[in-house]
């Protein structure tokens, strides 16, 4: 049986961009980061919640040739890569912060649903990125 | 592919999450050309040669796709489920929603329900598609073109 999601990665253009925008910006902490060789395991994690880590993984050698390496900078620039949807205890409080580190590419403001209350983000690169607050009466009994 | 073509990408991805956050307001394909830091007519040719159609078949599929969001989740008329979601004439509403989703609003009210999936995943998976030459053909904002669509 599976019991935890242990890692996932997700595609950006640039690892040091990406670290400061999500421990900086979101509010994530670093987690892992190890060279080995040219490559670099470099990691970020929901604080408080280190059970889970989030690889940002570069295109490019030795995992990508060239040409697949351009074609992914190509879907993650055209936002066509899928995106990490985060829960947050206060999407509307955590809006106001991002608006205040300078976050500006919001795809999406505060709305609330009937699952809960839910805005998007986009990463520097065009990955897209939900925040949820869920209801807190679960709906899944309902599906 | 160079730099150059990852951040013209990443701009009009920026104005077409413009067009998303904000399909309800009378949007002007200049205004939201801006976004990207683009003329109107380089915005045009880019959004197409990025996304495989026009700006303007995008934001009027968004607003299809949230009048039919509207008619499934709320009782709100028809007429200001239009008005809601950025058409300016209840005409050119029905006949472009027929259009596309090839059913009148009020019909295609009666035989849906609301949906489970969080929005987000509404808003990707339920836009209606087109066939590639129509999204390529329509190239403004304006109910000229719209009302020149079959």
């Amino acid at each position: 049986m599976i019991t935890k999601l242990n890692a996932t990665s997700i595609m950006v253009l640039d690892k040091d961009e990406a670290l400061d925008f999500y421990v900086n910006k979101v509010g994530l902490e670093k987690g892992q980061d190890i060279k080995q060789g040219s490559y670099r395991w470099l990691t970020v994690r929901v604080p408080d919640d280190p059970g889970t880590e989030i690889s940002l993984e570069e295109p490019g050698p030795p995992v990508h040739d060239e040409a697949t390496a351009a074609q992914l900078r190509e879907l993650i620039t055209k936002g066509a890569l899928g995106g990490l949807v985060f829960q947050s205890d206060d999407v509307r409080g955590l809006y106001e912060t991002l608006k205040a580190r300078g976050v500006t590419d919001f795809t999406q403001e505060p709305a609330d649903r009937f699952y809960g209350t839910d805005m998007g983000i986009r990463d520097p690169f065009g990955n897209a990125i939900r925040i949820l607050q869920p209801k807190k009466v679960a709906h899944a009994a309902k599906a | 592919m160079t730099r150059e073509v990852e951040d013209l990408n990443r701009r009009v991805l920026r104005a077409r999450d413009a067009m998303d956050r904000a399909y309800f307001e009378p949007l002007d394909v200049r205004a939201v050309a801006s976004v990207a830091h683009l003329s109107r007519a380089h915005f045009i040719r880019s959004f197409r040669a990025v996304f495989g159609e026009t700006p303007h078949r995008y934001l009027q599929r968004r607003r299809v796709e949230r009048s039919m969001f509207l008619l499934r989740e709320t009782d709100r008329s028809v007429t200001d489920i239009c008005f809601d979601v950025g058409f300016t004439s209840s005409g050119t509403f029905s006949r472009t929603f027929r259009e596309i989703v090839g059913e009148t609003p009020s019909d295609y009210r009666v035989g849906h329900e609301p949906m489970l999936p969080p929005t987000c995943l509404q808003m990707a998976a339920m836009r209606p598609v087109v066939a590639a030459g129509v999204a390529m053909r329509s190239s403004t904002f304006g109910i000229a073109a719209a009302a020149a669509a079959p």
